[in-house]
């Protein structure tokens, strides 16, 4: 763990967000976003990121893809191309340059 | 604070398997998901040597990851089948053609051929054209009906052995859950079955290779490998009782990632006494289809659509058979039940 900077503002955080298999669509049909977190006190997690998605990209029926403070079940997420139960799940802190995906399996094979 | 691989202990863990809870990489996912996939073949026999197999490709994640990983299987343990993609255009624009450009690009990665029957030559109908005349109103009744026939027709054409269609483990959860939902004992029996014999003149054999396999591992097993799928919803409103048994289930696998299996176990052990009345399967005496009443279900819809009385199979009109068959003509009141709703 890096030791706690007192209280600066950390930096901005760069991240890549992208969305799949139907997810997409909730977004108007774009696949990948460039986004930058404004620098806050605490650091970024999962859970406040997908605040700052409903908040700022998601287009349509909210409840596709988000439940309660989760995403909405059937959704996947890969953190780093990593499945987020690996990584922390809501918890996970967002590092600059990450790569945030969403996969929906809720979609017809 | 990357997990390392449980079984080669050296590479990065990409997932957690949804049914045995292991953390692994992704080659040794790729295997395990491989093999599992071969266990469920050799296990329940679904296929013979010299055979040749139609997958039933959609272009969706389910049958892209069927026909890579049938195609796989075939080369590493020498199956000796003869594989082929066979596809169902339902006349669907803006929904079925790119599906099928999928398909096609498909065909060409893998190598196979491939056959596209259309409902429009097998029935006369697009979809586009049946929701024109019936609404939104059992629009997936008609499509779920005349497909499963549409890939019997395909089949027969290629002078196929068997069928295998994608479906998954969830899809399966799905059905036994829906079943149980509308007290459809005869449909809980067959479901969970993982091949089904020739029921009779006209009908292939199925089988479901990723019956065991977790719709979660069919789309990173997708994603890795980069497989090129399509993925829109049907632009005619989507299966609603089958969305509510869908999300109900991911709810569970949520809480309990076994759930899936478990429900699908449940159907499976299931039996059923020998007093309780099932319907005895025939065949329709007009197309020769199976059937347990004297028309198939996709003749009495298609009677219906070409007389203008779309309800005409939908329910139960059991009793119209007869008359229809002889070409006895319908009361005036039979009529009006089955006119398309005046909105
Ligand atoms: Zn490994
Ligand atoms: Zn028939």
């Amino acid at each position: 763990m890096l030791p706690a900077c007192g209280d600066n503002m950390a930096a901005p955080v760069r991240i890549i967000l992208e969305f799949g298999g139907g997810a997409e669509l909730l977004f108007d049909g774009m696949k990948k976003h460039h986004v930058t977190l404004a620098g806050q006190e605490q650091p970024w997690d999962i859970k406040q990121l997908l605040v700052w998605i409903q908040r700022n990209l998601l287009k349509e029926r909210p409840e596709l893809f988000v439940q309660g403070d989760s995403v909405r079940p059937g959704i996947l997420v890969l953190i780093n191309d990593a499945d987020w139960e690996l990584m922390g799940e809501l918890e996970y802190q967002l590092q600059d340059q990450d790569n945030i995906v969403f996969i929906s399996t809720l979609h017809g094979g | 604070m990357p997990v390392q691989c449980s079984s080669c202990t050296e590479k990065r863990a990409v997932l957690k398997r949804p049914k045995t809870g292991h953390s692994l990489c992704k080659e040794c996912f790729f295997w395990a998901f491989e093999e599992e996939v071969h266990r469920t073949i050799m296990a329940g026999e679904l296929f013979k040597p010299g055979e040749i197999v139609a997958i039933a490709a959609s272009g969706g994640k389910d049958s892209t990851v069927l026909a890579h990983v049938m195609k796989l299987l075939n080369q590493r343990h020498n199956y000796g089948l003869e594989l082929m993609l066979l596809s169902v255009d339902e006349g669907i624009t803006g929904y079925r053609d790119d599906s099928l450009e999928t398909v096609q690009r498909n065909q060409q990665q893998y190598e196979l051929p491939l056959k596209i029957v259309s409902y429009k030559e097998l029935y006369g109908w697009t979809m586009d054209a049946i929701v024109k005349q019936i609404g939104l109103k059992n629009n997936c009744t008609f499509c779920g009906v005349f497909r499963r026939q549409a890939l019997d027709r395909g089949a027969m054409l290629l002078k196929v052995n068997r069928i295998c269609t994608g479906h998954n483990a969830d899809d399966i959860a799905e059905t036994v859950l829906m079943n149980v939902l509308r007290g459809d004992i005869a449909r809980l029996c067959r479901c969970t079955a993982i091949s089904t014999a020739s029921e009779g003149e006209g009908v292939v054999p199925r089988c479901k290779p990723l019956k065991y396999a977790y719709e979660k591992e069919i789309v990173l097993y997708a994603y890795f490998k980069k497989l090129d799928y399509f993925s829109t919803e049907c632009i005619y409103s989507p299966n609603a009782y089958r969305g509510h048994a869908r999300t109900f289930l991911k709810d569970l696998e949520s809480i309990r990632p076994s759930a899936i299996i478990d429900v699908i176990h449940s159907g499976e052990n299931l039996s059923v006494r020998d007093s309780v009345k099932m319907p005895v399967q025939g065949s329709c005496s007009r197309c020769g289809y199976i059937s347990s009443q004297m028309l198939c279900k996709a003749c009495m819809l298609l009677e219906g659509l070409n007389r203008g009385l779309p309800k005409l199979g939908i329910g139960k009109p059991h009793r119209l058979h007869e008359k229809i068959l002889s070409k006895q003509p319908l009361t005036e009141e039979e009529e009006r039940k089955l006119k398309p709703a005046v909105f």
